[in-house]
C-alpha cells in the first residue's frame, strides 16, 4: 500500500526525463533506497512491474542500490552500523548520533533507448 | 547502421545513460514549503502531531487546546476511517476538517494543502495536523508543519526510541503520555531517555497524564513561546 503512490511517482520522473531525451522507451531505472527512508525496495519492484504497464516504462528493469544506515560517534567521530537496543560505538563505546546514511531515496540515473 | 549477428539490420537501438539524481519526495517537499509559507503569512504555527495508534494524540491536543491563553486552535484530523476526532473538536467549538485517508498509512503535503482550503479563512492561531496512528511512515513526510510533536507513551514501553529511531530523531517535542500508569508499570525512564537523547539532542520532553492533566500546562507554555518565534 505504501510503496504504491511512491512507485507511480519514480515512473512519472523517470518518464519526465526519458521525454526531454526523446527516447521511446525506458530500459532500466536506477534507484537508490536507504533502509531508513521507509520505503522496501522489493515491494516497489513488484509494483513497479504492474503499474508500468502502458508506459515508458514498461518491461523496465528496476536496479535498487540499498543503503545500511551508519551513524556518527560524538566522542571519536567514526562512522558504524548500530547493533540492535544500542547506539553504542564499536570503536569507543561512546554514543553515535544519526546521519543522513541511510535514509536515502532517489533515482540515480535512468538507461533510455 | 546496426548489424545482428546474421548481418541484417538490427531494430534494437543504442541505450543511453542518463543522470537524474532526482529525490522522489521533491514534489512532496516543494508543497509542504508553499503550505508553510502560506501558514507563516497568516500568523499560523502547524504542529504535525504523531503517534502510535492509542497514544492519546487526540486527548494531547485536547488537553494543550484547553490551556492556550493567546492562541487560537484549530485541526485538521487524519484518520484511514471515521471521523470520531472531529466529532470530540467541535463538540468543544475547536473548527476542525477531517481527513480520511482510505487506507493510507500517513498525510503528505498535497492532502494538506487541500484540507486547508476547507478550514479557510484560518489566521493568526496554532493549528494541530493530527497524523494517521503510526509510529513509522508519518516521519519521512513533511506536510507543511512548523515542529513535529511525538506523543510516546509508557505503556508503550521504553524501547520506543531504539525500535522506531527515525520518528524521535524528526521530533520538536516529545510527550510522555499516560504517566499516571508509571506506578503499574515497568518502565524504564533511564532507558527511554538515553535511547531519545542519543536521537536528539534538542527536543524538550513533557512526561504528562491526560488523564490527571499532569504536565500540560508546561507543555501548552512551550508551545506557544515557540510559535511566538515562528
Amino acid at each position: 500500500m505504501h510503496e504504491y503512490p511512491i512507485t507511480l511517482k519514480i515512473i512519472e520522473i523517470a518518464e519526465a526525463h526519458a521525454r526531454k531525451e526523446n527516447a521511446s522507451r525506458v530500459v532500466k531505472v536506477n534507484l537508490v533506497v536507504g533502509d531508513y527512508s521507509g520505503f522496501i525496495g522489493e515491494s516497489i519492484s513488484m509494483y513497479f512491474n504492474h503499474i508500468s504497464e502502458g508506459t515508458l516504462c514498461e518491461g523496465a528493469q528496476i536496479a535498487i542500490r540499498r543503503v545500511v544506515p551508519q551513524l556518527k560517534c560524538k566522542s571519536c567521530g567514526e562512522y558504524f552500523t548500530r547493533r540492535p537496543f544500542s547506539f553504542e560505538c564499536p570503536h569507543c563505546g561512546e554514543e553515535g548520533g544519526p546521519t543522513e546514511i541511510g535514509k536515502e531515496f532517489y533515482i540515480e540515473s535512468i538507461e533510455v533507448q | 547502421m546496426l548489424l545482428n549477428h546474421k548481418g541484417k539490420v538490427s531494430c534494437m537501438s543504442e541505450t543511453k545513460k542518463i543522470e537524474v539524481m532526482e529525490n522522489i519526495h521533491d514534489e512532496n517537499e516543494r508543497i509542504a514549503r508553499e503550505t508553510n509559507d502560506l501558514l507563516t503569512q497568516s500568523g499560523v504555527f502547524a504542529v504535525n502531531v504523531m503517534g502510535a495508534p492509542g497514544a492519546g494524540k487526540t486527548s494531547t491536543i485536547v488537553g494543550i487546546a484547553k490551556r492556550l491563553k493567546s492562541l487560537t486552535p484549530f485541526v485538521i484530523e487524519g484518520d484511514i476511517e471515521s471521523d470520531l476526532d472531529t466529532k470530540t473538536m467541535n463538540a468543544l467549538g475547536i473548527k476542525t476538517v477531517q481527513i480520511n485517508t482510505g487506507g493510507a498509512c500517513h498525510l503528505d503535503a498535497p492532502l494538506i494543502q487541500k484540507a486547508l482550503d476547507d478550514l479557510a479563512p484560518l489566521k493568526n492561531g496554532i493549528l494541530f495536523i493530527e497524523n494517521i496512528g503510526n509510529l513509522v511512515c508519518p516521519a519521512e513526510f513533511v506536510i507543511g508543519e512548523h515542529i513535529k510533536l511525538l506523543v510516546s507513551t509508557v505503556t508503550e514501553g521504553s524501547d520506543k526510541p531504539y525500535k522506531y529511531p527515525l520518528a524521535f530523531e524528526k521530533a520538536d517535542c516529545v510527550v510522555l503520555n499516560k504517566s499516571d500508569l508509571l506506578p503499574y508499570l515497568d518502565f524504564d525512564m533511564d532507558f527511554f531517555s538515553k535511547g531519545f537523547r542519543a536521537l536528539n539532542g534538542k527536543a524538550p520532553l513533557f512526561v504528562v497524564s491526560s488523564k490527571t492533566g499532569e504536565g500540560f500546562e508546561e507543555l501548552a507554555r512551550w508551545l506557544e513561546d515557540r510559535a511566538a518565534k515562528g
